[in-house]
This record gives structure tokens, C-alpha cells and sequence, in this order.
């Protein structure tokens, strides 16, 4: 097993569908935020088989990490301070999210109207399956095409 | 104000009010040849359209309004690049109500997040088109007299066929509907719509490849045409097209009082022969859709002057 030092404070973003972890990643716009992240990429999991693995030292400030839900609702987020886990959580899933998801729908108004944000509602809790307010296509967790924030 | 995008837009209670008034106008047309006098429609159809548009510009001229518009895209600013969103925001203020169609999916929403007048859904690519349904509505509570107890089949392009959408989440909305979905593979319904409506609500259905073994069950059959502006491939499309042919010898196997609905415009999978046929209602069913747009018209133009639906 790979090892990774331990966290003194930050974020874990564990249990990432297998190939999600570099679109959670550009989302959460890592790349230019000030903190160290290590990327594990097809770890082994008991849960999973296998998994994606984030983990963050600093903080995010400002940013819902629930919003992580649309994109794998299935990911736990462990928040660490002094080196031990203080809070270990699942994202609440939004009912709606915007400019989070992209529609895939080349038939969607959104592929080519300006101006208009990318809009999606949860329809199926369990799933975690969200659609496009405008044509109703689903956006399945850890989708293909995803916005920065 | 009211906006109608999908056909679920409307309650229970409104659709009655709606099919009731249809239904009034159908016994006296005359009585309402004024009813929306110095009222104008815009038609503003970002592709073509026969049926749609020209029921949509009769029904305001018979009930004594003007028309204004343009029947497709490139007559209009949008080949120039203009937004949906700027376009009804000046068509609000030259109209007191509009209909749009257009190729892209979700276009008529996004109209109406930026209208002042209410915006009616005539068709946003393979997703809505109310109208239609409240015209296929308005043909089966006419011709058959219930919504409940009815067995359904659809025919043909289940995935593209917006009025097969549509239809199906305003029937769900009855006691005992039963689906039977005829359709090749590649044309199936969409997810969508088992995941959100017939599941949910435990709507019994069936997906079946063959209209000679599902006919004789059907108290209602509804053909589609298998579009060819849906498809990004033209083989898969000459593939496709004339899967399902309704003639006389299927007809045979079908129910004395079985009715035969389509959206038209008809190509191949209807032969001309079925037209006879007297449970053959299409043409009827187009000339109800005039009907039901004026109800509609009046309606929404009735609750944007503060005078509710019902």
C-alpha cells in the first residue's frame, strides 16, 4: 500500500468513485488554492475494490462541501485538526445545484444559449442521480464534464 | 404568471377546466369569436411546423385576436445570434401572449424565466409539447368519454417522440392506466420517464417489439412517426423508419372500439388504407388541436389579467 503522511489539518475526501478524483479536483479548483494535496488514485478498498483518495493540508474556507454530493454521492469527507479525525461526514445531497454540472445533452437549450447557468435538480436520492432543469437529461455521478468553480 | 411548458404545467382541476371549455367551443364556436378582441399571439417558431403553428394562428383568429411571428429560425434574429432570452424579453412587449417551438430542449423554459407574457411550450426538440397532449386529451375524453380504465399502447419512436412524453405523463395522472410501449430497441423510452413517472407511481407497463401481439389488448393506440430531424446518423434512420406499418389486417386484430391517434404529420406507418377505417381519428384529433389552443389561449390569457384558471 502506498503510503501518504499524515494530515495535521485539512480534508480528507475519501471513498472516490475509481477516475473521479481530478474532476473533484478542478472543481474545488485546487490548483490555485494554497495547500498541499495529495492525489491517491485506484486504492484498494474493502467497501469499493477500489477508490480515488483526496487529501487536503489547509483549509477550504467558503466552500460547501456538500455540493460534492452531485458529483459522487457515495464519497465520505473527513475533516481533520491536529492530526485526528474531528468530523466524519457524508455530503447532504442539494436539491438543486448550479454551474456545478454540465448538460451532456447536445439537444439541451444549454448547449447553446449564453448567459444562462448550468442547472440541475436531484430526482432520485438513492441514486444521487440529478437532471438538467431545462431538458431532463440525468448527469450521473462523477460525470465526464464538470464546471470550476 | 401562468407559463405553460410542460403538460403536467396545468392541475387536474385546470386540465378539466381546459377540455370543458374545449369542448364548449367545440358545441358553439361562434359564441367565442370575440373572446380575445385586440389580443395578439406571437408564434415564434425556430423550426418548421405545419400543424402546430397554423392551429396555434387559427385558433386566435377564430377567437378574434391578430398573429404575429416568424416560422422558423433563420427568418428570425436568432441566425444572427440572438439569445432566447432577448428575444422574448422584446416579444413581451410587442404581444399579450406566445407560443414557441424550437429544436433545442428546455428553449421554451428558458423563454418563460424571462417573458412577461405567458409562454406556451409548442415543442422544444424531443422533450414537451403540451399542446399536443392536451389536443390528444381533448380527442380521448370526446371519442372514448374517460381517462381511467384504459389500456395505451404506443407505437414506433418512443425515445424522440415528444408527444409520446407528454401523453404519458398526463395519463398518469388517471386511475387504472395501463402502458403497452411498442417500440424497436434503439427507440425505446427513455429512462427518464420510467424513473420518474412510471415508477414512482407504480404505472403498470410493458415494453414489447411487436404490434400484432399488442393490438388486440388496446383500448387506445398511438402511432408515431419515426422522426428523421431527430437523428445525427441517416443510416440508423432508413433503418429504423418503417419498423411499424399499421394496415387493414392489423386492424382486424384490434378492438371494435379501439382508437387510432397520431400526431401527423403521417409518412409511412399509418397505410392510407386504415383512414376509412372509423377508428381511425387523426384528422379529427388535428382539428380538435385548434380547439384546445383557444381554450388555452383564453385561459391563460384570462389568469394574467388576474382571473385564476379555475
Amino acid at each position: 500500500m502506498l503510503n501518504i503522511g499524515v494530515l495535521n489539518q485539512g480534508i480528507v475526501i475519501d471513498h472516490i468513485k475509481v477516475g473521479g478524483a481530478m474532476k473533484i479536483y478542478t472543481y474545488l479548483n485546487l490548483e490555485n488554492i494554497d495547500v498541499s494535496v495529495a492525489i491517491i488514485k485506484n486504492a484498494r478498498s474493502n467497501k469499493m475494490g477500489r477508490k480515488d483518495i483526496i487529501k487536503i493540508e489547509g483549509t477550504l474556507n467558503g466552500i460547501n462541501l456538500d455540493i460534492l454530493g452531485a458529483l459522487d454521492h457515495k464519497i465520505t469527507i473527513n475533516i481533520i485538526e491536529n492530526g485526528e479525525i474531528i468530523e466524519k461526514k457524508n455530503p447532504k445531497l442539494p436539491v438543486y445545484v448550479d454551474n456545478v454540472l454540465i448538460c451532456k445533452n447536445p439537444r439541451c437549450i444549454t448547449s447553446v444559449e449564453n448567459g444562462i447557468s448550468q442547472s440541475f435538480k436531484l430526482t432520485n436520492k438513492e441514486k444521487g442521480t440529478y437532471r438538467c432543469v431545462y431538458c431532463e437529461q440525468s448527469s450521473k455521478s462523477v460525470p465526464d464534464t464538470i464546471t470550476k468553480m | 404568471m401562468r407559463h405553460i411548458i410542460s403538460p403536467t404545467d396545468l392541475t387536474l382541476a385546470e386540465l378539466d377546466e381546459l377540455l370543458d371549455l374545449a369542448e364548449d367551443i367545440i358545441k358553439d364556436p361562434k359564441k367565442y369569436s370575440e373572446a380575445c378582441h385586440r389580443k395578439k399571439l406571437a408564434t415564434l417558431f425556430y423550426e418548421p411546423s405545419t400543424r402546430t403553428r397554423l392551429s396555434f394562428e387559427a385558433a386566435m383568429l377564430n377567437l378574434g385576436g391578430s398573429i404575429l411571428g416568424f416560422s422558423s429560425g433563420d427568418a428570425s434574429s436568432a441566425s444572427k445570434g440572438e439569445s432566447v432570452a432577448d428575444t422574448i424579453r422584446v416579444i413581451s412587449s410587442y404581444a399579450d401572449i406566445c407560443a414557441i417551438r424550437h429544436p433545442k430542449e428546455g428553449a421554451p423554459y428558458v423563454a418563460s424565466l424571462h417573458s412577461s407574457i405567458p409562454v406556451i411550450n409548442a415543442g422544444d426538440g424531443g422533450h414537451n409539447h403540451p399542446t399536443q397532449t392536451f389536443t390528444d386529451l381533448l380527442t380521448i375524453k370526446n371519442l372514448k368519454g374517460r381517462f381511467e380504465n384504459l389500456t395505451v399502447g404506443f407505437c414506433g419512436d418512443l425515445m424522440f417522440g415528444r408527444t409520446v412524453h407528454s401523453l404519458i405523463g398526463a395519463l398518469s395522472r388517471y386511475k387504472n392506466i395501463n402502458f403497452v410501449l411498442i417500440s424497436p430497441e434503439e427507440l425505446k423510452i427513455p429512462s427518464y420517464i420510467k424513473e420518474q413517472i412510471l415508477d414512482p407511481q407504480n404505472i403498470p407497463y410493458k415494453e414489447v417489439k411487436s404490434l400484432e401481439a399488442a393490438i388486440p389488448d388496446l383500448d387506445i393506440l398511438y402511432m408515431t412517426r419515426v422522426q428523421k430531424e431527430r437523428f445525427f446518423n441517416e443510416a440508423d434512420y432508413i433503418r429504423l423508419k418503417d419498423t411499424y406499418i399499421l394496415n387493414a389486417r392489423k386492424m382486424s386484430l384490434a378492438k371494435e372500439d379501439m382508437l387510432i391517434l397520431h400526431p401527423l404529420p403521417r409518412v409511412n406507418e399509418i397505410s392510407v388504407e386504415v383512414d376509412q377505417d372509423p377508428r381511425a381519428v387523426y384528422f379529427k384529433q388535428a382539428q380538435f388541436g385548434v380547439y384546445v389552443r383557444m381554450a388555452l389561449i383564453m385561459l391563460l390569457l384570462q389568469e394574467s389579467e388576474g382571473r385564476p384558471i379555475c
